[in-house]
């Protein structure tokens, strides 16, 4: 009986000699009935989503074996590298290692690619050629990008023209070019359109390299190339512009071209033109930095659990895909909404879907019966200018997350800027020492 | 390269860790809880401006987030987040604080 596993049970349990067979006719479902021996639960991305998954399957029940599976030897978070880009700090700060989830939390940590998800067979294979075994798999492959939705822009150009939407090498690249970005020059920027990671993220960037621009190259300008006709906390990033760096007169550092004019179709690398608009206008910029349209992260894909949208169906309970049997996905890849694409977020769905995952492996129902969600994401406009939105989420009776009513929203038109940029960068220390634990 | 042998060495590993294992406690107030550390900090612990949750009395958390949702007390983001829970979440997210 101890040799039964899982695959063999299920088979079995089909069939009308099923449950006297397991001696477990009083688990609620075949898919909750306990096995022998420890679980084995792999997560694969160590970002927010997976380390935090990691790290907390661990906390609610230290009997599972965990295996974190990320290619990069470090994580450079997203938040905060744009404080990163506006020469606020160093990418150092916002770079973690791996070695608390190890040393802290004994979750084994194996740095390698995913080659294949054997979704039947319920292992992962590395590019080393190993093979790992799981009973549930946890997913948080982040995103990829669309290149395809602009003409003449490819995963080959980015060090030319640089997204910076995955945090690390990309960073620095465009930290450089506008270091070097001579006074007087023009900063592009073509953010995507919904939906993508880091919603507020495009305007932060603008909004910090406008206050390093300031400081040091006064006379340079910054365009917003947008492929929407708005965008998150548009009105008090609006008011954070006028306030600091003269936007809406004829002095003003930043300008905004809202869909359809803004919208970039077409990317000449080698002379940093955008055609943006109908008309495909051409812009010739000195930095460019263009955010293309994004999906689930290639993994996602690969193992066939993305829809048409481009994104994971997941149910939101447990955070399994609704593709694949006990394989789950969270943060950005999965299907989320009204949950953002956001650090945040893939921490909070990370937590739930953990306890899910621990109560599942020990044969009980889905926990916590009532899931809860919160996002809260901080912006800076300014090195002491800070602004938020935050919402908190339930499960609505379609099974479905639903934001709260009355719940959450932006930071009031008069709200306390100093304080909340005070907290914008606690905030970033403490949900990255509640990820990875290194703090 | 880590070796698949290295998942038996984890495993015990953690039989003689000192986790304190959540799995006894079900209660929505720890599920809210658990939402709170991002900003609040690991278990509670803040490494900055942001106020520690652990420390604080049942009482306290209870009297805070009761007047941040009807806006007797006034916060940055408080205000917005209180207003997301029942008063029967408030009380056992209180509960599950003053255990941290």
């Amino acid at each position: 009986m101890a040799k039964l596993n899982r695959r063999n049970f299920l088979k079995l349990a089909g069939g009308s000699t099923g449950l006297a067979l397991t001696g477990c006719a009083s688990s609620p479902t075949p898919k909750a009935t306990k096995k022998a021996g420890p679980a084995k639960v792999v997560v694969v991305g160590g970002g927010f989503g997976g380390a935090s998954a990691a790290k907390y399957l661990k906390k609610f029940d230290p009997s599972i074996q965990v295996t974190l599976i990320e290619y990069n030897k470090t994580f450079t978070t997203c938040p905060g590298s744009n404080w990163v880009l506006g020469g606020l700090r160093d990418i150092d700060s916002i770079t973690h290692s791996y070695d608390a989830l190890i040393n802290k939390y004994g979750i084994n940590v194996i740095h390698d690619w995913v080659s294949a998800i054997d979704v039947d067979g319920k292992n992962v294979r590395l590019a080393s050629g190993s093979k790992v075994e799981y009973d549930r798999l946890i997913l948080s492959p982040g995103i990829d990008f669309r290149y395809d939705t602009i003409e003449g822009y490819t995963a080959n150009d980015v060090n030319m023209v640089p997204h910076a939407w995955k945090a690390g090498s990309q960073t620095t690249v465009l930290r450089n070019q506008i270091a070097s970005m001579r006074d007087g020059g023009v900063f592009v920027i073509a953010p995507p359109p919904n939906p993508f990671r880091c919603p507020p993220g495009p305007y932060e960037r603008v909004s910090l390299i406008a206050n390093y621009f300031k400081k040091h190259k006064p006379k340079s300008k910054i365009l917003i190339l947008d492929a929407k006709p708005k965008f998150s906390k548009q009105k008090l990033f609006v008011k954070g512009w006028k306030d600091l760096y003269g936007y809406g007169t004829d002095k003003s550092m930043i300008e905004f071209v809202a869909a359809p004019d803004g919208k970039v179709s077409k990317v000449d690398v080698k002379s940093k033109t955008a055609y943006a608009g109908p008309l495909e206008e051409a812009v010739k910029a000195d930095v460019l930095n263009v955010v293309p349209a994004q999906k689930a992260g290639e993994l996602a894909h690969a193992a066939g659990l993305t829809d048409k949208s481009g994104w994971c169906p997941v149910n939101h309970h447990t955070w399994e895909s609704k593709v694949a049997p006990f394989v789950h996905v969270i943060g950005d890849s999965a299907i989320q909404a009204p949950l953002p694409k956001s650090g945040y977020a893939a921490n909070s769905e990370a937590k739930i879907c953990a306890a899910a995952v621990a109560s599942m492996l020990a044969g009980k129902d889905p926990e916590p019966h009532v899931p809860s969600w919160v996002n809260t994401c901080y912006s800076l406009v300014g090195p002491q200018y800070g602004i938020s939105v935050a919402m908190v989420y339930n499960l609505t009776k379609e099974g479905k997350v639903g934001k709260v009513k009355g719940s959450g929203g932006l930071t009031p038109m008069d709200g306390n800027r100093q304080l909340e940029a005070l907290y914008a960068e606690n905030w970033l220390l403490n949900i990255s020492n509640d990820t990875w634990a290194d703090g | 390269m880590m070796k698949h042998r290295t998942l038996l060495a984890t495993a015990l590993l953690v039989a003689a860790a000192s986790l304190q294992p959540l799995m006894a406690d079900h209660d929505s107030g720890r599920t809210i809880g658990l939402t709170c550390f991002g900003c609040h900090g690991a278990d509670g612990v803040s490494l900055g401006a942001v106020p520690s949750m652990k420390g604080m009395s049942e009482e306290h958390v209870r009297t805070a987030m009761t007047d941040f949702k009807s806006g007797k007390r006034s916060g940055t983001i408080m205000n917005r987040i209180a207003k997301g829970y029942t008063d029967d979440q408030i009380k056992a997210l209180a509960k599950f604080v003053a255990g941290l």
